[in-house]
């Protein structure tokens, strides 16, 4: 446990210290030394009682791997995740305190689960297929022992209504393949939130979900931070999406933050060069604009044992000597809360 | 855009096409009209399964088994002097453009001085004969062509970029090796010279000539899809169909890839249709749009007006619902309802229980797909302004 500072406008609900998540890889039959990439690599940075906290980048970044470590789907190699989780479930937010969660262990991890939940890309692979509906949304009371049965059906009907599957009744007994892709990403929303969760890992919830849909999804998921003030980790690789639905985002690159802060501020004025470049790709959807895009050398890789140097050190236009020979940048405060790593901002 | 020396490639007109189902009968595409003009990249975008990939399959005549062909035509258009061209139109239905004016019928005769024309007025047959020196663009409706007549328009006139065919290389031979292949079946070509000809689209479409001899595996996504796009430009086609060419990259190798598309069909002067569900690349892409629900096109027109000041409903539904990163922060604006199953779809405009201008009519009758504006069509009864 940590004494940390709260205050009344921004309380901290989740604070990542310093976490790292190496994957042992296989690189031959006489490879002597093992290698590792490292998926997520020494990030850090906390999410504010109902903030919507965005985690963007392209494929392979360590977007996935941050959210899972975030509900404690994996263990991380090292650091910390302090979150302030309700200690015992009959207790309000007063009795929450906030514990670092990064190696908790059985039955305290069971518990813990209770506070979290996470949303998966694929509405279509999240659920299982031989569970009905109710089966489905009703499944964390039971693995808590929660409720009598009819107490269940009544709360998994309220949720099916709040997520818009109206009326409940009609959805209680159907089975996923009968849903369309946003309402089975609507059943995964109501499964997540009926435990009342404070915080909810989205991994880029609506990019299955067609355009007429996923508006849909995403107002959904606004209003239930407005009335319930759900904190989430929005995960995903658009960033129109991402301007839409979070108040701050972090952008992730070969296992690393390079850059963090206010949504807007870190869109409309990049400093880092990768998310400068990121952000001049983004196609615009009106003919009449006319963008300027930034070219970066080749493409992204694996970050298999990478050198200790900035991790975008390869594509970077603007690296110095400096940067060839130090350490990873760290993550400094340019101002006004917005954060970049690198030596030449 | 259409400028008076821009001229028509293709005419899609009232395409209709079905697949017969276990479930029932999928109308995927319904009465589908629309022309490509030489040079021009026209941008088709709809949601999921609302049949763009199906419209092109039928203009290629690639249909699976299970799919019925309802009717329409699709005329394609090659110069005027193009002797195999107007040989393979002989006894086809053709339209044939000759000093600005449009015939059509059906070519009974060619010979070196004129071709025959038999054609349609107030309803009694009459033969005309046309100057082929006169000629400037012959246009042969493919529905009316076999198989084997079929073969040499669709690498050489047509050719597709397959939705997902990076996916499909063949993991055991190396990428070159592919493309050579696909080139000498199409075209006649010693080995040596099919090879120099994978390696000048290998440069054209920014691979390094190297990679020729490396394996589907080492290829990156990004390389991968050039690889494909550089097979579909093999054979110098007139029209190219990018049925979503850079849907599953990373925003900034599709950005690459589609500024390079872009440069090649400038440069080489080629028409292009691209086919895409998202709404940003089409607007980045598209000279002109269609905009497709449930397998009708509800809008067509200049990429501009539709987006600034659509017509149908469902087009500014679209259009209100992506978020963008640049412009006001908006609230958007959901539609209710998800698009319809295509084996029941609704009565009268297909758009009707989701519209929120609808009227009494719209659930009764098909609204005709007409000029609203100026160049810009669309299929509703109540337009907006
Ligand atoms: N071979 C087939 N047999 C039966 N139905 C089919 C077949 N191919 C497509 N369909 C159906 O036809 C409709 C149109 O499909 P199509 O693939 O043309 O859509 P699309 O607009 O290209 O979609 P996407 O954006 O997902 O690629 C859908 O309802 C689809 O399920
Ligand atoms: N279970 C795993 N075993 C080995 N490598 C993994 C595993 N999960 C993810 N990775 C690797 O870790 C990196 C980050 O992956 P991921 O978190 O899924 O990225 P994103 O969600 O941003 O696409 C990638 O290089 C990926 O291949
Ligand atoms: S630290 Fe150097 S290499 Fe890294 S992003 Fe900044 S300038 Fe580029
Ligand atoms: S025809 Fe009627 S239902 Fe269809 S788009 Fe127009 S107003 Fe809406
Ligand atoms: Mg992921
Ligand atoms: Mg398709």
């Amino acid at each position: 446990m940590v004494a940390l500072q709260t205050q009344t406008k921004t309380e901290i609900l989740v604070r990542v210290e310093n976490l790292r998540m190496l994957y042992p890889v296989a690189t031959g039959v006489f490879a002597r030394a093992r290698s590792f990439i490292h998926a997520v690599d020494d990030i850090s940075f906390d999410i504010n009682r109902g903030e919507i906290f965005g985690l963007i980048g392209e494929s392979g970044c360590g977007k996935t791997t941050t959210g899972k470590l975030l509900v404690r789907l994996i263990t991380p190699t090292s650091g910390h995740i302090y979150m302030r989780v309700a200690q015992d479930p009959s207790t309000d937010s007063q009795g929450e305190q906030f514990v670092d969660i990064a190696t908790l262990e059985g039955r305290a991890l069971k518990a813990f689960r209770r506070n979290v939940q996470m949303i998966f890309q694929d509405p279509y692979e999240s659920l299982n297929p031989r569970m009905t509906i109710f089966d489905i949304v009703s499944e964390p009371l039971s693995i808590h022992g929660i409720g009598s049965i009819y107490e269940r059906e009544e709360r998994v009907a309220e949720l099916l209504s709040l997520v818009g599957l109206t009326p409940p009744e009609s959805f209680l007994f159907r089975y996923p393949h009968e849903l369309s892709g946003g309402q089975r990403q609507r059943v995964a929303i109501a499964r997540a939130m009926i435990l009342n969760p404070s915080f909810i890992v989205a991994d880029e919830p609506t990019s299955m979900l067609d355009v007429s849909i996923r508006t849909g999804v995403m107002n959904l998921m606004l209003d239930l931070r407005e009335e319930f003030g759900i904190s989430y980790l929005y995960i995903t690789h658009d960033l129109a999406v991402a301007r839409y639905m979070c108040d701050r985002i972090a952008v992730m690159y070969l296992g690393k933050i390079v850059e963090l802060g206010p949504t807007e501020e870190v869109i409309q004025n990049p400093l880092h060069p990768y998310t400068r470049a990121l952000i001049s790709a983004v196609p615009i959807p009106d003919p009449t604009v006319e963008r300027q895009p930034i070219e970066i050398k080749g493409g992204v890789s694996k970050p298999i044992d990478p050198p200790p140097r900035c991790r975008f050190y390869e594509r970077c236009p603007i690296a110095t000597e400096r940067c060839a020979h130090s350490d990873h940048p760290p993550l400094e405060d340019k101002g006004n809360g917005h954060f970049a790593a690198c030596y030449e901002i | 855009m259409t400028t008076s020396t821009s001229y028509p490639v293709l005419q899609v007109e009232h395409l209709t096409m079905h697949y017969t189902t276990r479930k029932g009968v999928v109308k995927a595409v319904e009465d589908v009209s629309f022309s490509l003009n030489k040079g021009e990249a026209l941008g088709l975008v709809g949601e999921s399964g609302c049949g763009k990939t199906s419209v092109a399959l039928t203009i290629l005549r690639l249909l699976p088994e299970n799919a019925q062909f309802l009717g329409g035509h699709v005329y394609f258009f090659r110069d005027g002097s193009d002797e195999a061209h107007v040989r393979r139109a002989l006894g086809k239905p053709v339209k044939i453009l000759l000093n600005g004016r449009e015939h059509q019928g059906r070519l009974l005769e060619v010979n070196r001085a004129q071709l025959v024309l038999e054609t349609q007025l107030n309803g009694r047959s009459q033969q005309i004969k046309l100057g082929r020196s006169d000629i400037t663009h012959l246009g042969v409706d493919l529905t009316a062509l076999s198989d084997e007549e079929m073969r040499p328009i669709r690498w050489k006139g047509i050719s597709m970029i397959f939705q997902a065919a990076m996916n499909s290389l063949n993991p055991v031979y190396k990428v070159g090796d592919q493309l050579i292949e696909a080139i000498q079946t199409h075209m006649p070509l010693s080995l040596p010279e099919a090879r120099e000809r994978v390696a000048q689209l290998f440069q054209l479409v920014g691979l390094d000539r190297q990679l020729m001899d490396r394996y589907p595996h080492e290829y990156s996504g990004g390389m991968k899809q050039r690889a494909v796009i550089a097979m579909a430009l093999a054979c110098d086609p007139d029209i190219i169909i990018a049925d979503e060419p850079t849907t599953a990259l990373d925003v900034i190798v599709q950005d690459k890839i589609l500024r390079e598309m872009r440069q090649i069909q400038k440069k080489l002067n080629m028409s292009m249709i691209y086919i895409s569900h998202d709404i940003a690349v089409i607007a980045e892409v598209a000279d002109r749009v269609g905009v497709m629900y449930a397998g009708s096109l509800v809008e067509f027109g200049p990429s501009e007006p539709i987006f600034k000041s659509p017509i149908h409903p469902y087009t500014k539904a679209l259009m209100s619902a992506f978020p963008s990163i640049k412009g006001e922060k908006v609230k958007l604006t959901a539609l209710p309802g998800e698009p319809p199953d295509l084996i029941k779809p609704p009565s009268g405009c297909r758009f009707h229980p989701r519209c929120p201008y609808a009227t009494e009519i719209c659930e009764r009758e098909v609204p005709q797909f007409i000029e609203h504006k100026p160049n810009q069509y669309a299929a509703c009864w109540n337009p907006l302004t």
